[in-house]
């Protein structure tokens, strides 16, 4: 099992959508994917619609992603985060360290601007 | 220079196989389960185990996935260690089966028919959701499993908080925000906890203190509620299951095992707003008990270490609850030490309160130590350095070790005897004017050559009376708790203002009000450092029952209608508190003298009765006013206003002759308890400078200070 990860620069930005469940078997190999699409000052929508599932370890890998981007003035939003992975987030204080967005066109708008 | 790879390392490969499993010899230290490169490393201790085993179960699985014996070899000493390569630590649970002896008379009692969990697991599953039932036939019900231990605590620091400048707020995670009425996204956890600090900042607390969140088993309470048929818990969580797992029962994110990210995170987050957080922490005894209890940890790794055992195996009871933790024992000491550094280091937990801790202070055999290794050890541990200690000082079987607690100039105590003191001459009791000065100044009877930090002032705690109780009834009424109201304390104290319980009275009504500020202000007022048990400050009730451990329920949960409906009791507590904080000379860490040693003509403290500077020590004296002088603030390093407290526990109101004040300087009015209390640095001044009239049952606050800085 793997997350599927499709990329498409739209206006300025770096979209990335995933797709399955992030857990402890998927998020290795999601990390490996995700590092190489973030450049210095780049920046990245993480959309996260098909993710129906975050595991601990998961998170950890979109800090580990984030932690990277900062290292390299770029930034990461994320967007399209469902209930249950927003609440996860947020009850553990992970949500507290990305920028989060809800509505993907709104971003990239912003992101062309 | 770059870091080498870590599967560089020789010990990232592995050199033996078990079944489909690749292993080799672990480390032994740390204990437990760690993460290591390509694997997991297992340690744990058993001196009279014959055979070690790890169990390995699927995240939920009902049967072991595999047993893994450990080869002679990865023994050291007494220590099994072995690390199993390529698991998924995600899914994965685990625990030992150990093989021995069962030979009671001699301390044994192995079964290798269970499995035990590891005394050191980081995270436990089994309970993920508060309350839920259990499949009772599981073969292992509180199951060991691995933690990421790398929160992003994001340059979070201790505060640092000097002990003397805190007031600590008890309270129960669960508790605090699972009514109904808290509002919050998930009501009794951790996460709902967070979202309270801005009730909590605004109340003036700057450490909360929590009743037990290691896990424990809320449902090991075998009781019923006899007039409802209904359930009884193990609520407050006094029976710990496991000593380095936060409790995942108090996570809303719990059933994904986040339960540590989400405990850190409040704790972080509390930090952020400048509130330490300090456990309190149960290592007297085990959920274990007694020889009926269930084997599940400790008792079955290695009884005669871990239990106080009588010369004929049979366990020794000092905790009250069966079965005693043998705390000076070389191993549980170093058991006990590797937890707290845990919390501290891994949590960011500032201090701890230890339950019944005079039981820390006895030797395997249960006599009382002199100079106890433990107690030593914890005072001067590098990590817990800078953390708080507090203990219980008193234990089941009668040790009352209050104002004697072995402190080696680090240990602070729940003054006991200041509860007592102040709940029974506010109640109106003779012959304790002297007593309450005492305690009032920071008991130096009890605390002479320690920092006045050493007494933790208290009226109330979870184990007793709320404040509103103690002012409504004059007997506890535990009937719900199943035990014919034979449980909890029955010296309490209290008066119920001339009717037991609920009153339509407004007279009544009214006294109570003003008892609850009289004690409030008597504890925030007074030298060491004060707590307040949660909801004392908007009047919460549990209808008489003194002994809630085990009521789930409304009885326990902090209502937060209490907020608007008792909004004058919670402003006057935050004043109160605002006070204090404004108020240095209320929060020296030296005991006063009684002297003038700054040369301000007036002494540090000072005591008055109806008449300045005649304080009645009589029998039959019930008021009692205490001055300190500004001027000797925190040994006279910092400068501040006069301030004078009196308290009357008389029926009759009196007129008080008030102490004169340096020339242009005038009494100005904080708090009357009868009347009113004014915002800090506009309280008005007194229209008579020189006398005050205090109200049957009242208490006032005045602020001594130039006469032109009045604003009201």
């Amino acid at each position: 099992m793997s997350v599927k990860v499709s990329s498409q620069v739209l206006a300025e930005a770096t979209v990335v959508a995933l797709e399955g469940e992030i857990n402890s078997t998927t998020s290795g190999g999601l990390q490996s994917q995700l590092l190489p699409l973030i450049g210095p000052s780049s920046v990245v929508l993480i959309d996260l619609t098909g993710v129906s599932y975050i595991s601990s370890a998961g998170l950890r890998t979109l800090l580990i992603v984030h932690r990277h981007a900062q290292q390299l003035k770029a930034e990461i939003t994320l967007v399209g985060l469902s209930e249950e992975v927003s609440f996860v987030m947020s009850a553990t204080g992970f949500l507290d360290f990305f920028r989060i967005a809800e509505d993907l066109d709104a971003e990239l708008e912003r992101a062309g601007r | 220079m770059s870091t080498p790879d870590m599967r560089e390392r020789i010990d990232a490969f592995p050199t033996h196989r078990i079944g489909p499993y690749r292993v080799r010899a672990g480390r032994p230290f740390p204990y437990g389960a760690t993460p290591v490169p390509g694997g997991v490393n297992f340690s744990v201790y058993s001196d009279g185990a014959t055979t070690m085993s790890l169990v390995l179960f699927e995240r939920g699985g009902t049967r072991p996935s595999a047993e893994l014996e450990f080869p002679l070899e990865f023994r050291i000493g007494s220590v099994y260690a072995m690390t199993v390569f390529g698991l998924d630590a995600e899914n994965l649970e685990y625990g030992f089966r150990a093989a021995g002896p069962y030979a009671p008379e001699h301390g044994d009692r192995f079964d290798a028919g269970k499995v035990l969990s590891d005394p050191y697991a980081r995270l436990i599953s089994g309970r993920e959701v508060w309350g839920r039932e259990p499949d009772w036939d599981n073969v292992y019900h509180y199951r060991a499993q691995v933690l990421n231990d790398d929160f992003d605590w994001d340059g979070d620091r201790p505060l640092r908080i000097p002990a003397e400048d805190l007031v600590i707020y008890e309270t129960h995670v669960r508790g605090f925000t699972r009514h109904p009425s808290s509002k919050v996204s998930a009501p009794g956890t951790y996460a709902g906890m967070r979202e309270k600090i801005p009730y909590l900042r605004e109340l003036g607390v700057n450490c909360l203190e929590l009743l037990p969140v290691f896990e424990f088993d809320e449902l090991d309470n075998p009781r019923t509620d006899p007039a409802t048929g209904e359930r009884l818990y193990n609520y407050w969580g006094y029976n710990t299951v496991s000593f380095f797992a936060p409790k995942a029962g108090y996570a809303a994110t719990g059933p994904f095992g986040m339960q540590a990210d989400e405990f850190k995170s409040l704790v972080k987050e509390l930090h952020r707003a400048g509130i330490e957080v300090v456990l309190d922490v149960v290592f007297n005894h085990t959920a274990e008990g007694n020889e009926q209890g269930p084997t599940i940890s400790f008792r079955g790794l290695d009884n005669a270490t871990y239990y106080m055992l009588t010369p004929r195996g049979e366990y020794y009871n000092f905790s009250g609850t069966g079965n005693t933790v043998n705390c000076n024992h070389p191993v549980v000491r170093d058991f006990v030490l590797s937890c707290l550094r845990h919390w501290v280091a891994e949590y960011h937990i500032d201090g701890f309160r230890f339950d019944l801790a005079a039981i820390l202070d006895r030797a395997p055999d249960g006599t009382p130590l002199p100079n106890p290794p433990l107690l030593e050890q914890l005072a001067h541990d590098p990590i817990l350095r800078h953390t708080k200690l507090i203990a219980e000082a008193w234990d089941a079987a009668g040790l009352y070790q209050v104002g004697n607690f072995p402190n080696y100039g680090r240990w602070s105590e729940w003054n006991g005897k200041y509860r007592d003191t102040v709940r029974r001459f506010v109640k109106g009791e003779p012959g304790l004017v002297g007593e309450l000065a005492t305690r009032m100044a920071g008991s130096p009877d009890l605390y002479q050559g320690r920092t006045s930090s050493a007494s933790v002032n208290f009226i109330t705690a979870h184990d007793g009376f709320t404040l509103a109780d103690l002012v409504s009834y004059n007997d506890k009424h535990n009937e719900a708790n199943g035990e014919d109201n034979n449980d909890g304390a029955n010296d309490n104290n209290s008066w119920n203002c001339g009717e037991e319980g609920p009153s339509a009275s407004p007279h009544v009504r009214e006294l109570r009000m003003r008892q609850m500020k009289n004690l409030l202000t008597i504890l925030l007022t007074s030298q060491g450092i004060p707590m307040i048990l949660a909801g004392d400050e908007v009047g919460r009730t549990q209808l008489g029952n003194n002994n809630t451990y085990c009521q789930d329920n409304e009885l326990s949960w902090f209502d937060w209608g209490l907020v608007e409906a008792n909004a004058g009791l919670l402003h006057f507590t935050q004043a109160l508190i605002a006070f204090r904080h404004a108020h240095p000379v209320l929060r020296s860490s030296d005991h006063p003298s009684g002297t003038d040693r700054v040369g301000s003509g007036y002494p540090d403290i000072s005591w008055h009765g109806v008449r300045a500077w005649a304080p009645d020590w009589a029998d039959h004296g019930r008021v009692l006013a205490m001055m300190r002088c500004g001027r000797h603030a925190k040994g006279g390093s910092v400068a501040d206003d006069h301030v004078y407290i009196a308290v009357n526990a008389h029926w009759e109101a009196h007129d008080l002759e008030l102490p004169a004040l340096p020339e242009g300087q005038r009494w100005h009015l904080f708090a009357d308890t009868a009347t009113a209390v004014h915002p800090l640095g506009a309280e008005p001044e007194l229209q008579h400078p020189g006398r005050f009239h205090l109200g049957a049952h009242s208490a006032v606050v005045l602020v001594g200070r130039a006469a032109q800085q009045t604003t009201a």
